[in-house]
């Protein structure tokens, strides 16, 4: 248990699983917590630690997820992930990966993803799931039913207005503002305007120390994308030189756009390698430069080179034998940037079909493995197996007939069997199971890879059924 | 082309043509399949490096596309360099493209939820330049679009491939429709060579060159292709004897 200290005061400030359950709630005297239970062990809050704790995750999540990152003090972190969820295949994956994350870090967290800040600070809060996401336009909807000590109010205003007998949010916000500005200051008003989205919140982004940023005010709000395309160009000269004298590339580049009426966007461009090239940098940020909302006018736009590496200069040999290999990486960042799925696809050491394809990044070494078989595969291999009617002798022939997806095929040619035996190290349900696989080939002159769970005399071994697996060129 | 040597005018107003449509720097570009006949009835004895091909499944393969995807990888196979492929269905087996001489190394895959992407990440390929093929699987190819890709593959001199793959076989019927790809094959799958023991031969697909641009229809019965991505010109009277002689595995 943790015990917080504000003068002679002692509360409880934070608690593990065990003094939960023993009725130990946050926000008790501490005293009454020794009372209830004894033995109990008391540590006494480091606020300066936990800050700098929040600070340091707060700067990974910089590099990791989003330009635009705050701690939102004392136990949060706000961040505004638009344009920058795509590098993570959108919202949810990326706010469930980032949960996760952090909970292989060993820190319990609830993330949620709303229109506004005050409201994504509330669901994160007060929902008992530990992600959230609330879709455009819905916040006062999910909004309502909240306490209102998700509001950020002062814990005094929080009691008052508990006296008050308010509980929800939707309460407070359907009652007249006036008298409660007269009782309890404007606070209340600004925070629930804040929370509904009538009230701007700007986040204010951190910074290390080291962070290579360039910046370019206007004089005149620009809005025009020829305009912001002529800027981000001459922004990113500026932070290839500043890249330059350091020796790094970059890999993340993070464009923020300030606009006239106080609030922000951010872009976001990824490489899979260091990069320090002028044009396919530009290139990278210009290609989302329709998912800019001008809206009243751009006064500021700052460039950033939020995750940066050594880049490594190299020479390039012109010879006369050797061909030169090209770098396809540019092409992979643009579509990276759109969103696409790149992989390759490498032999891993398994034997049953299904399992014998990994995907791979698709700038990952190059190993030149093969798989080791030498019977023909069939080029499009079906998700799930489907099952087939199969008139088949047993226990080794290749079946005569079978009737797939309604339709009956009598079977001229056949090969086979090739035997895989299950791999009991994956899953024991394995430990006996038999696949026979045979190729077989109908009057029309199409091709199966076809399957017969078990092997056809130890019903240990499978089912007997037959299942379709792949279709031949 | 026997007929060009023969006759110069004639060949002297195809080269002006060419230069007029704006091919002139890659002309002598071709990938060829080195069977003589196959590569007599195309344009510049094999398929245009710099340009857009159409290959679909006949029959029921129009769904599945295994047969046209296999002939694709023979095709990409005998470029130099990284191959995309783009695609909706994650559904292509790699060992069996390695085994038609497409190194599992070479093919980087896009893979896109909605049909439009895969069009935009085709055209991004074939623009970039430093590609040896770009493939992708559509299920519908406009003629706008294929216009563009056809520019786009001209500019780079990239071979791009659009592999058509539709929902059902009555769809097929798509296929019909103009586009500005250079040559149209449709590939289906005739019953494989015998063998003098029971099993499975070398598989046999029927290619109907559908269109070719400055070029003429036909069709030809091809041995499937072998480890190299190379194809053979399969005998049309099958006896089983004398299939190894005729056979045209050279270059």
């Amino acid at each position: 248990m943790v015990v917080s200290r504000s003068g002679s005061k002692r509360t409880v400030a934070a608690i593990d699983a065990a003094a939960f359950k023993a009725g130990v709630r946050i926000g008790m005297p501490a005293a009454k917590a020794q009372a209830m239970i004894s033995g109990l062990h008391l540590v006494d809050a480091d606020r300066q630690g936990d800050a700098e704790a929040v600070e340091r995750l707060a700067l990974w999540m910089l590099r990791q997820y989003t330009p635009v990152v705050a701690t939102d003090s004392p136990d949060g972190i706000v961040m505004d992930t638009e344009g920058a969820d795509h590098l993570r295949g959108g919202e949810v994956p990326m706010l469930t990966g980032l949960v996760n994350a952090l909970r292989g870090r060993g820190l319990q967290a609830r993330g949620a993803i709303a229109d506004t800040w005050g409201s994504a600070h509330a669901i994160a809060r007060a929902m008992p799931r530990e992600v959230t996401i609330v879709p455009v336009g819905d916040t006062a909807k999910a909004i309502v039913n909240l306490p209102i000590s998700s509001l950020r109010l002062p814990p005094d205003i929080v009691s008052g207005l508990t006296v008050l007998g308010f509980r929800t949010v939707g309460e407070l916000s359907a009652t007249p503002r006036a008298p409660l500005a007269l009782r309890f200051g404007p606070e209340v008003g600004r925070r629930l305007d804040q929370m509904f989205g009538r009230l701007a919140e700007p986040i204010d982004p951190i910074r290390t120390a080291d962070l290579i940023e360039v910046a370019r005010s206007f004089s005149e709000p620009i809005g025009a994308a020829e305009t912001i395309a002529k800027y981000i160009g001459k922004l990113v000269v500026e932070l290839c030189a500043g890249l330059e004298t350091r020796g790094q590339g970059v890999r993340r580049a993070d464009l923020i756009i300030y606009r006239v009426d106080n609030t922000l966007q951010s872009l976001r461009a990824g490489t899979a390698k260091p990069v320090r090239d002028i044009s396919h940098l530009t290139k990278l940020l210009c290609s989302s430069i329709e998912k800019i909302d001008p809206g009243f006018g751009i006064e500021k736009l700052s460039l950033a080179a939020t995750m940066i590496e050594p880049f490594e200069e190299k020479q390039s040999i012109s010879s006369l034998i050797e061909e030169t290999v090209v770098d396809v990486t540019p092409l992979l960042d643009s579509l990276g940037n759109r969103g696409q799925r790149m992989y390759r696809l490498a032999p891993v050491e398994s034997d049953v079909p299904e399992r014998n394809v990994g995907r791979v990044s698709p700038i990952a070494e190059k190993l030149g493995q093969d798989w080791p078989t030498r019977w023909p595969r069939p080029s499009r291999i079906l998700a799930h197996p489907e099952r087939i009617e199969v008139i088949a002798l047993t226990p080794d022939h290749p079946p005569a007939s079978m009737t797939w997806r309604g339709k009956r095929r009598r079977i001229k040619r056949g090969d086979g069997p090739e035997r895989i035996f299950g791999e009991w190290w994956v899953r024991s349900s394995e430990m006996e199971a038999v696949r026979d696989y045979y190729s077989v080939e109908d009057e029309d002159g199409n091709r199966f890879w076809v399957y017969r769970s078990g092997d056809g005399v130890d019903p240990a071994t499978g089912t007997t059924e037959w299942f379709l697996h792949g279709i031949y060129g | 082309m026997p007929i060009t040597a023969a006759n110069p005018v004639i060949s002297e107003l195809q080269d002006r043509i060419r230069r007029m449509e704006g091919g002139a720097a890659r002309k002598g570009d071709v990938l060829s399949f080195g069977i003589a006949e196959i590569d007599a009835k195309l344009p510049g004895g094999g398929l245009a490096c710099g340009a857009l091909h159409e290959v679909a499944g006949g029959g029921g393969d129009a769904v599945h596309g295994a047969a046209a995807a296999l002939f694709v990888a023979g095709i990409v196979a005998r470029t130099k360099g990284d191959v995309l492929w783009c695609l909706t269905r994650p559904d292509l087996f790699a060992p069996a493209l390695a085994q038609a001489g497409l190194h599992h190394d070479r093919v980087i895959y896009v893979e896109a939820d909605r049909e439009e992407d895969v069009l935009t990440n085709f055209e991004e390929g074939l623009r970039f330049g430093g590609l040896g093929a770009v493939v992708a699987e559509l299920v519908r190819l406009p003629m706008t679009a294929s216009r563009r890709l056809q520019l786009a593959a001209e500019a780079s001199g990239t071979i791009g491939i659009a592999l058509r793959r539709w929902r059902r076989p009555t769809e097929a019927a798509d296929f019909g429709q103009p586009t500005a790809a250079t040559t149209r094959w449709r590939i289906s799958v005739l019953p494989s060579e015998p063998l003098p023991v029971p099993g499975i031969g070398r598989a046999r697909w029927l290619a109907e060159l559908i269109r070719a641009r400055a070029g003429e229809a036909a069709e030809f019965e091809i041995g499937a292709c072998d480890a190299t991505g190379r194809i053979s010109l399969s005998p049309h009277a099958i006896n089983g004897q004398d299939q190894a002689r005729r056979s045209r595995n050279f270059g």
